[in-house]
């Protein structure tokens, strides 16, 4: 490894930090995992209840919506109960939120790194995505506690649910670099964030089904990138009973992709400024 | 042999805002309601607005430099407080761009610019040792091959399992070295580090860095202390204003740089007792305008000796009023120790009501313990709450003259002590 490492020549000029970036990227990947393992390490040291804090939020937001749009306002679930149905949409949701939180204000956490050693910054909303993932495999296990307190059975298409997990994956990440950059250059940005989740919960299909959107503005919701990303999970976990809009879900894709490669230029632009400004 | 870094016409511009107060980073309120306002005055046709863009001031901390080094040269970087020293480090460690030239770096760079850098004071000790050798650039494998080492060199095998937020500043400070110190890269950058832990401990990390010089490794060392540069280091180079204005073996730089601080010295025989002057001071900033000296009754005195009482009456300027901030006056010797701290916080009950502008204090000090010799006398404006230094500057040379306050004929000097104090002795 030594000899190797010898022959590299590093040329720093400007606007040359994007040079080698991804072989730097690859390069420190050990430092990823690293920084990932020590958030998800402080998250469940630090808080006195530690994982039952994972596992209760989603759980009592999963019982408000239940009984607020199940049993108040009984609104259609397809057959499924109706708690199955709004845990399945808490999943990808709370990844999403969750990662969108932590990431917007990764950076500025993490200022003391930036201004001290280089690394890809990348990195760092990255891990606080990862962060999010963990909490999403814990709420995946309450899931199927729900599914065999009912006695739900899934059928094969359950294996496909990887497939949409990246794609919420895509959806957080993207807009967690959008959120992480401009949180530096705007430093009143967090409290913008917040409210942003807030109010795309409730504009998401999270505690009621697509289908009660009117069929003519049914396309204009798919627009949320979330929605896509929510009627695939439900699609996947619930079966035949919510079946995809398969127009719709093309277009939610089309703008996970343009949040994500928008958000990874964006982050990449203002990259090179942030150990100056942060 | 060849070169392994190669420096050309290096440069690095800041733009400093006058108007958002400092901040490099701007609030999105603002930008949306100068977008309104700007919106607003073209609708209506009234161009009263004057454009703030034009209040941004360029300022270089780096400029045109140059220069070579070659494989296991250890080069110290000697200047005064903001003189570049820190830029040029934060380039060679690729944590921020230069705005001009370029630098060629062959081989591995590993920069200490801080002492645990990334340290989490939840995790235990062995945690954190995984988690700063990562920040550092070590890979798994490396520092599991090296853990036992890193702990021997901490001696804190006990506390290997507590979290680090119960270790002392002592523990602390000597596992974050520990783990830097068992780095191997090609080039080690390292920032004044050591300014921390106990002489001991001190001894042995520069033992240690000195040993990495001769395995063949490239030192860059920035320090105050001029002890630890000459010990450690082999060539200097002397930055002063952003350039680098002498370079060659290190006894001659420290030379040049001590020589560059008396230059500074203004004999306080001109009137009101004036030991320094600023005349290029900024208003929008933090800066020193004057310090005097003077005697209890506030007339002007030339020289101070040994156990005077006396004033430093300072002037300076602030860009804005504020009760938060905190003024200190710090006397050290040329090797950077230093010796005495006149601050107002946590020391003093005095409270520093900044007004906008110039402002006027006093600071008395009662029977002055140093012995003769010539100190460098510094400035500082810090946040009282978080201690963030707003300004530090190192102002002049200032001279202590002999006074025989033992009556036996032979004034203590700062060459055999480094302060006096009343004493006796009896037998018992």
């Amino acid at each position: 490894m030594g000899d190797m490492e010898q022959q590299v020549e590093i040329v720093i000029k400007p606007g040359m930090g994007a040079l080698h970036y991804w072989r730097d990227l690859w390069r420190y990947r050990e430092l990823f995992f690293f920084l990932a393992w020590r958030d998800i390490l402080v998250r469940y040291k630090q808080t006195a209840i530690g994982i039952a804090w994972g596992v209760l939020r989603p759980l009592l937001t999963m019982i408000v919506f239940t009984v607020v749009f199940g049993k108040l306002a009984k609104l259609p679930s397809n057959g499924v109960p109706y708690a199955i149905m709004v845990f399945t949409a808490m999943l990808p949701w709370q990844f999403f939120a969750n990662s969108l939180t932590e990431s917007s204000n990764s950076l500025i956490d993490n200022a003391n790194l930036l201004t001290k050693v280089y690394f890809p910054r990348l990195i760092v909303p990255a891990g606080s995505v990862i962060v999010g993932l963990v909490d999403f495999f814990i709420s995946l296990v309450i899931l199927f506690a729900i599914m065999a307190w009912y006695r739900f059975v899934p059928d094969i298409r359950m294996l496909l649910l990887p497939l949409f997990l990246s794609l919420a994956f895509m959806a957080s990440f993207g807009a967690g670099l959008w959120l992480s950059a401009l949180n530096v250059k705007y430093r009143d940005f967090r409290y913008v964030v917040p409210f942003l989740v807030q109010f795309g919960l409730y504009i998401s299909p999270v505690g009621f089904s697509t289908a009660i959107v009117p069929e003519k503005w049914r396309m204009l919701y798919f627009l949320n990138p979330m929605v896509g990303v929510i009627d695939g999970f439900r699609w996947a976990v619930l079966g035949d009973a919510f079946p995809v809009n398969w127009p719709g879900f093309s277009l939610s894709c089309l703008l996970v992709l343009v949040v994500f490669v928008g958000g990874l230029l964006y982050f990449r632009r203002m990259e090179r400024s942030f150990a100056d400004v942060v | 042999m060849s070169s392994v870094i190669t420096v050309e016409n290096l440069g690095k511009k800041y733009l400093l805002k006058h108007q958002s107060g400092q901040q490099p980073y701007v609030a999105l309120r603002d930008v949306l309601s100068e977008g309104v306002r700007t919106l607003g005055s073209r609708l209506f046709g009234r161009s009263t607005l004057v454009s703030r863009s034009d209040e941004q001031e360029e300022f270089w901390a780096l400029r045109d430099v140059s220069f070579e080094v070659k494989q296991g040269d250890r080069v110290g970087i000697i200047g005064r407080n903001g003189a570049g020293k820190s830029t040029l480090l934060k380039i060679l460690s690729r944590i921020t761009e230069p705005t001009t030239g370029s630098v060629r770096i062959k081989g591995r760079v590993a920069s200490l610019l801080e002492v645990g850098t990334g340290f989490h004071p939840e995790l235990t000790g062995r945690e954190n040792i995984y988690l700063n050798g990562a920040i550092l650039g070590m890979s798994r494998a490396e520092i599991k091959k090296k853990f036992d080492e890193i702990v021997d060199f901490a001696e804190i095998e006990k506390f290997l399992d507590t979290p680090v937020k119960r270790y002392s500043s002592g523990m602390y400070v000597r596992l974050a070295f520990a783990v830097a110190a068992h780095l191997e890269p090609e080039i080690l950058v390292v920032d004044e580090v050591l300014a921390v832990g106990d002489v001991q401990f001190q001894k042995k990390c520069l033992g240690r860095m000195e040993e990495v010089g001769r395995e063949g490794r490239t030192v860059f060392f920035v320090s105050h202390n001029m002890d630890s540069i000459k010990f450690l280091c082999t060539s200097g180079m002397l930055l002063n204003g952003g350039q680098n204005i002498y370079s060659g073996n290190i006894n001659e730089v420290v030379g040049k740089y001590e020589s560059l601080l008396t230059a500074n010295i203004i004999i306080a025989t001109n009137k009101d007792g004036v030991i320094y002057q600023n005349d290029s001071v900024n208003a929008s900033e933090f800066d020193i305008i004057e310090v005097a000296v003077r005697d209890r009754k506030d007339n002007p005195i030339a020289i101070v000796r040994t156990f005077d009482s006396f004033k430093f009456r300072i002037k300076f300027n602030s860009p804005v009023a504020s009760e938060s901030k905190s003024a200190a006056l710090f006397l050290c010797t040329f090797n950077g120790s230093p010796l005495l701290r006149l601050a107002m916080h946590p020391y003093s009950s005095f409270k520093l009501k900044c007004n906008k502008g110039v402002n006027e204090f006093v600071c008395t000090v009662e029977k002055i313990p140093l012995p003769a010799g010539t100190y460098l006398l510094i400035f500082g404006i810090c946040e009282s709450q978080t201690g963030e230094w707003l300004i530090e500057k190192d102002l002049c040379s200032f001279e202590i003259s002999t006074s025989d306050i033992y009556n036996c004929g032979r004034p203590p000097t700062s060459k055999l002590s480094a302060a006096v104090s009343d004493f006796y002795w009896e037998s018992v």
